[in-house]
């Protein structure tokens, strides 16, 4: 945790320079001479400094939130900061309502609930519509992918009312059934999207080979595309948790005191002040850690699965 | 906004010409066959997204506050004209415009650098990329909660504090401690959430230059350019559509950010966007009819973005169609 040294922000910004001293790409080294081999080695320190400064600078906030979530909260609100303070677990104890009789279990349930459920409805859907795009293509099959992506990019707020009005006269206000079905909504483009890609990636002459040796669909299905595709529909569904998992405007507006999620719950410390600032990061911590850890696990699907599917 | 697209989906085949009748219906069979798994997905979602939007275009016009049902009627484009009148709804378009363009410019810049440092192999690449991600992986409330209560706070702030610190080690007791949620909440909503978009356009501008074919550019090595030209002549094009499909999708997301408007700064001083605006306009002012142009209007908007980010995403498409 000594890298949480403050100096950080106020060092260089290798920016330009670091654009146009790299004189020798990667592997270049190879063909060259004794010296242009020795040149990467070079470069590539002055680079990786630079970018370990920057990645140091991207983290601090992140680390810095774990960190006071483990001071008191007398330590957490001092200034100048107590990097070498006390650690203690009362902003976790406090946070899981030992004390304070507001258990933030049930907001955890719900977007578990929320998460999972809505990732195992959209990969039921996604599925099949992928197979639908790519191994049997149907005509106007980009017309299609089309669609699904505008849907997307079709802001939330542009059709909450009538869905929060919807709710409100069906009962299903507060309801985590109805969010599961945004979220499923919410995700089953990017869904679909990904798993086209993933699917397209099924090498055709198998499928043909399995198609002459008389394989019929299920068994094409799970021993020729099923093996190819599981690590696509992993990643799809762990971009689906995620997205699920933070998901913020519709659990306020849908859902209350039954149905709340983690972000609902999260935003009960918008306006709290001073007194609790290691129960607020202690808070920050618990419910990003999902995300975090499934984040990390999948980090190269993640860039995949955010752009839909189009960067390989 | 693309029912056109659906239509021509649901369309049966129609490359029959003239063969018997049997086989005609086999063909149709067929083409159903290869229809049926796509259908599921696609009747739920324009269900559930398409229908509600054609409601709330219909409410725009609509003159419905709930707190008054009995003056509920027919408005014409008086709502759209209050949208674009109302000097709170006309600021919260200018807010959302400011923010995105904003946000969406630094953070390509400053990911395009990140992307072309660890582009290059140094010790701990993998650790420092990781740590560079997780920005983005923190829940938004939850980040948007720090930068609020941890980093920006004006007494006990991680940022305040530090100034005092460095301050401290020259002996001098009278450091800076900027408000920057109070003395320029817009910045401080786009500090935040460049911190938060960096490693995204990172990410996507890393793909890039790893799928960069290095033939040419050892071949220009070899021919004496500088690592300049380099950049300039092989790397930035090759990097365009990966820049563009970056700054659109981050667009499209951001836009619609409503979580860090939300906690940082809950719309005041000039910070409201068109979501938040809009959230507030349904949800507390109970303007259903107002609420709802406001809406459409933010579609429009998007579509505007979204017409160009359709055409680079197409021509990433046709270059995976062609292989």
């Amino acid at each position: 945790m000594s890298t949480l040294t403050p100096a950080a922000p106020q060092s260089t910004p290798p920016g330009p320079t670091a654009l146009t001293t790299g004189s020798r790409r990667r592997g270049v080294g190879w063909f060259g001479s004794g010296k242009s081999r020795m040149d990467p080695t070079r470069n590539n320190t002055a680079a990786g400094i630079a970018a370990w400064l920057l990645a140091l600078l991207f983290a601090t906030p992140v680390l810095w939130m774990i960190l006071t979530s483990f001071h008191s909260e007398t330590d957490a609100a001092t200034n100048p900061p107590s990097v070498a303070a006390n650690l203690t677990l009362d902003a976790y104890r406090e946070f899981f309502g030992a004390s304070s009789g507001v258990s933030p279990w049930p907001p955890m349930i719900n977007s578990a609930t929320a998460s999972i459920l809505s990732t195992v409805l959209v990969l039921v859907l996604a599925i099949p519509a992928a197979y639908a795009l790519s191994i049997k293509p149907v005509k106007k099959w980009t017309d299609v992918m089309f669609f699904f992506l505008s849907t997307k990019m079709m802001p939330v707020v542009a059709a909450i009312l009538p869905l929060y009005l919807f709710a409100k006269t069906t009962g299903a206000l507060d309801n985590i059934w109805f969010l599961i079905l945004m979220y499923t909504s919410m995700n089953l483009p990017i869904a679909v999207w990904m798993m086209r890609s993933f699917l397209a990636e099924v090498p055709e002459e198998m499928l043909e080979a399995a198609q002459i040796d008389g394989a019929g669909l299920l068994l094409t299905l799970r021993k020729i595309v099923a093996p190819v595709a599981m690590p696509g529909i992993a990643a799809t569904a762990l971009i689906c948790f995620i997205f699920s998992w933070n998901e913020l405007l519709l659990a306020r507006v849908l859902t209350g005191v039954v149905a709340g999620t983690a972000p609902v719950f999260l935003t009960g410390f918008v306006s709290s002040q001073g007194l609790f600032l290691a129960k607020v990061c202690a808070a920050a911590v618990v419910i990003s850690l999902p995300v975090l850890f499934a984040g990390f696990a999948a980090q190269d699907k993640l860039v995949q699965g955010l752009s839909l599917g189009a960067v390989k | 906004m693309t029912t056109a697209t659906a239509r021509t989906a649901a369309r049966p085949g129609r490359s029959a010409s003239k063969p018997s009748k049997n086989a005609r219906s086999r063909e149709r069979a067929l083409a159903w066959a290869r229809r049926a798994p796509l259908l599921p997905a696609l009747i739920f979602l324009i269900i559930v997204t398409q229908l509600p939007f054609v409601v709330t275009l219909i409410i725009s016009f609509l003159n419905w506050n709930s707190l008054r049902p009995d003056q509920t009627g027919f408005a014409g484009v008086q709502n759209y004209v209050t949208v674009l009148t109302d000097p709170d709804l006309r600021q919260a378009i200018f807010t959302t415009i400011i923010l995105t363009v904003s946000v969406v410019l630094a953070s390509l810049v400053i990911g395009l650098g990140l992307a072309l440092l660890l582009d290059k192999k140094f010790i701990g690449r993998g650790l420092a990329r990781t740590l560079l991600i997780a920005p983005f992986l923190v829940v938004p409330v939850a980040a948007a909660l720090i930068w609020k209560h941890a980093l920006l706070n004006p007494t006990y702030g991680l940022i305040n504090g530090v100034l005092t610190w460095v301050w401290s080690l020259f002996s001098r007791d009278t450091p800076p401690q900027p408000d920057l949620l109070s003395q320029a909440p817009l910045m401080a909503v786009i500090v935040s959430l460049v911190w938060q978009w960096t490693p995204f356009m990172m990410l996507i501008l890393l793909a890039g230059l790893q799928s960069r074919p290095m033939d040419t550019v050892e071949a220009a090595q070899m021919d004496g350019a500088t690592p300049w030209a380099i950049f300039r002549h092989l790397t930035l094009p090759h990097l365009r559509q990966y820049l563009e499909l970056g700054g659109l999708l981050g667009a499209i997301y951001i836009v619609q950010n409503f979580d860090a408007v939300f906690t940082l700064t809950s719309g005041g001083l000039g910070t409201a966007n068109l979501p938040y605006a809009i959230y507030q306009t349904f949800y507390f002012a109970n303007e259903y009819g107002l609420a709802s142009a406001a809406g459409v209007v933010v579609v429009i908007g998007t579509i505007i973005v979204a017409t160009f980010a359709l055409r680079t995403v197409f021509s990433l498409f046709k270059k995976e169609a062609a292989r």
